[in-house]
């Protein structure tokens, strides 16, 4: 216990890559999925396939593979990324597919009277989506968001693999020394479960505000 | 002094549309004059929702024209006679000045009354909120809802909402008014307070296309009713002479089916 208790500050340090690693993949994520996620509501054939193409392929591959094609395949190819970013990278093209979907989702579940009432009045497609469907759809969006998120947290653990010391490298680095697995392996598992409940109960509190939404 | 042969508000030639190979506008031509109430009637399927919906571009046309207040909807001249879509910017403006009521309200369900009307004041319209909520308030005053503009859409019966949705419309001060069979959703006694709301906008000269199955509300308000059926307008003329046509048999038998359905 007393291990666990002197290795704090070095878990701390790894803590705060896998913190700064999730924060930057769900920020890119977020961006890339509801620009591309917007594309594939509403944009042309042009728009549209492609993005169904990338999405669905991403989404059929396993993200380790991914990251791995990024850091080992790529460079063969003259594109270079860090070992942090090949990992931010891989974690993000993963995660904007599944956002991709859920942004699509949520758009389709409005109905499309909402659409044509707004048009009706005259908004133009930016004020549409803006004041009109986005304001629904957050309710939609926001359940399997967060899931993502979630996702996102345990998915960075996958950085470890190429020698980032992250939460987990920094838990099997201490066990290496101290030999003592349980304790270490127990507080990992308890962080991780830290960061994530808070996220979905964050969500939990941010969907009740939007309750009062009934079609 | 005599009103020299004005613009019509909205004038519509030769439209015709086809949802694959079903036609369901089969060349059109309308002229609608400022002031004017004229009711649309005639069986499901007889193009008339489908022909309102083009008025402000929610379906487009194949071919022919609609002009409103002079300027065609549908398209934009591409010069040689080419026609090209319109800018969704174009588009808009056009449609600002054109007033639709929709069957199922479509309204805003995460705003109030106030907010429902107001959003276009705002945003289209540029007004600062004050001045937008003062309006909408006046509106929703006059439909009748005075005690209602901080409710939402689900606290709203659906006689009040439609009145939310005809003061959304009719708040933007548009050139012509379309309303798509606004009563149809509906429980009988709630369609009294929606109509009289409609019979008030008339009185006060505001330009309408109605879409409809009410024929008591067309013969008490229209200037003019058209019978359309098969994509065309088959008759037109005054309440009185369409609702008691004897010479057209489709007429006929659409006004008796109607007159069934209400014994």
């Amino acid at each position: 216990m007393l291990y666990a208790i002197q290795s704090l500050p070095f878990l701390w340090g790894g803590l705060l890559i896998t913190l700064e690693v999730s924060a930057l993949v769900v920020f890119l994520s977020l961006v890339a999925g509801v620009v591309l996620g917007i594309g594939i509501a509403y944009g042309p054939r042009w728009i549209y396939w492609p993005i169904r193409i990338y999405s669905d392929f991403l989404r059929g591959i396993p993200l380790l593979v991914l990251i791995f094609f990024i850091y080992y395949a790529l460079p063969l190819v003259g594109v270079n990324f860090t070992n942090v970013m090949s990992v931010v990278v891989a974690l993000s093209a993963f995660e904007a597919a599944h956002i991709i979907e859920v942004v699509r989702g949520a758009i389709q579940s409005i109905h499309h009277g909402q659409n044509e009432a707004a048009k009706a009045i005259g908004l133009r497609f930016t004020q549409r989506l803006l004041y009109v469907i986005a304001p629904q759809a957050i309710r939609r969006f926001l359940p399997p968001w967060i899931n993502a998120v979630v996702d996102t947290v345990k998915g960075s653990a996958l950085v470890s693999l190429v020698g980032i010391v992250d939460l987990t490298l920094a838990i099997q680095q201490v066990i290496g020394r101290t030999y003592i697995p349980m304790p270490l392996y127990v507080l990992g598992a308890v962080m991780y479960f830290l960061i994530n409940y808070s996220l979905s109960s964050a969500s939990r509190r941010l969907e009740a505000r939007f309750a009062y939404i009934r079609e | 002094m005599s009103e020299p042969a004005s613009v019509p508000v909205v004038r519509i030639r030769g439209v015709k549309k086809a949802f694959g190979s079903n036609r369901v506008l089969d060349g059109v031509d309308l002229d609608v004059h400022k002031g004017e109430v004229v009711v649309v009637i005639g069986p499901s399927g007889s193009g008339k929702t489908t022909l309102l919906r083009c008025i402000n571009l929610l379906e487009t046309y194949d071919e022919g024209s609609i002009q409103v207040d002079g300027v065609e909807v549908g398209f934009r001249d591409g010069g040689e006679g080419i026609r090209k879509s319109r800018h969704d910017r174009d588009l808009s403006r056009i449609r600002a000045d054109i007033g639709m009521v929709f069957q199922l309200f479509n309204l805003f369900p995460h705003l109030t009354a106030r907010e429902n009307v107001m959003l276009g004041l705002r945003k289209v319209r540029g007004l600062q909120t004050a001045e937008a909520a003062r309006i909408a308030e006046q509106w929703l005053a006059r439909v009748g809802l005075g005690d209602k503009f901080d409710s939402l859409p689900s606290q709203l019966s659906g006689g009040q909402q439609q009145r939310v949705g005809i003061a959304r419309a009719v708040a933007m001060g548009p050139k012509v008014l379309l309303l798509d069979e606004i009563t149809s959703a509906l429980d009988p006694e709630l369609v009294g307070e929606v109509l009289s709301v409609v019979q008030e906008l008339a009185r006060d000269g505001m330009t309408m296309i109605v879409v409809t199955h009410e024929m008591t509300f067309a013969r008490d308000v229209a200037t003019r009713i058209l019978f359309m059926d098969g994509g065309r307008i088959q008759v037109q003329g005054t309440p009185r002479e369409v609702l008691t046509a004897t010479g057209h048999d489709r007429l006929k038998a659409f006004l008796a089916r109607i007159e069934m359905k209400h014994h």
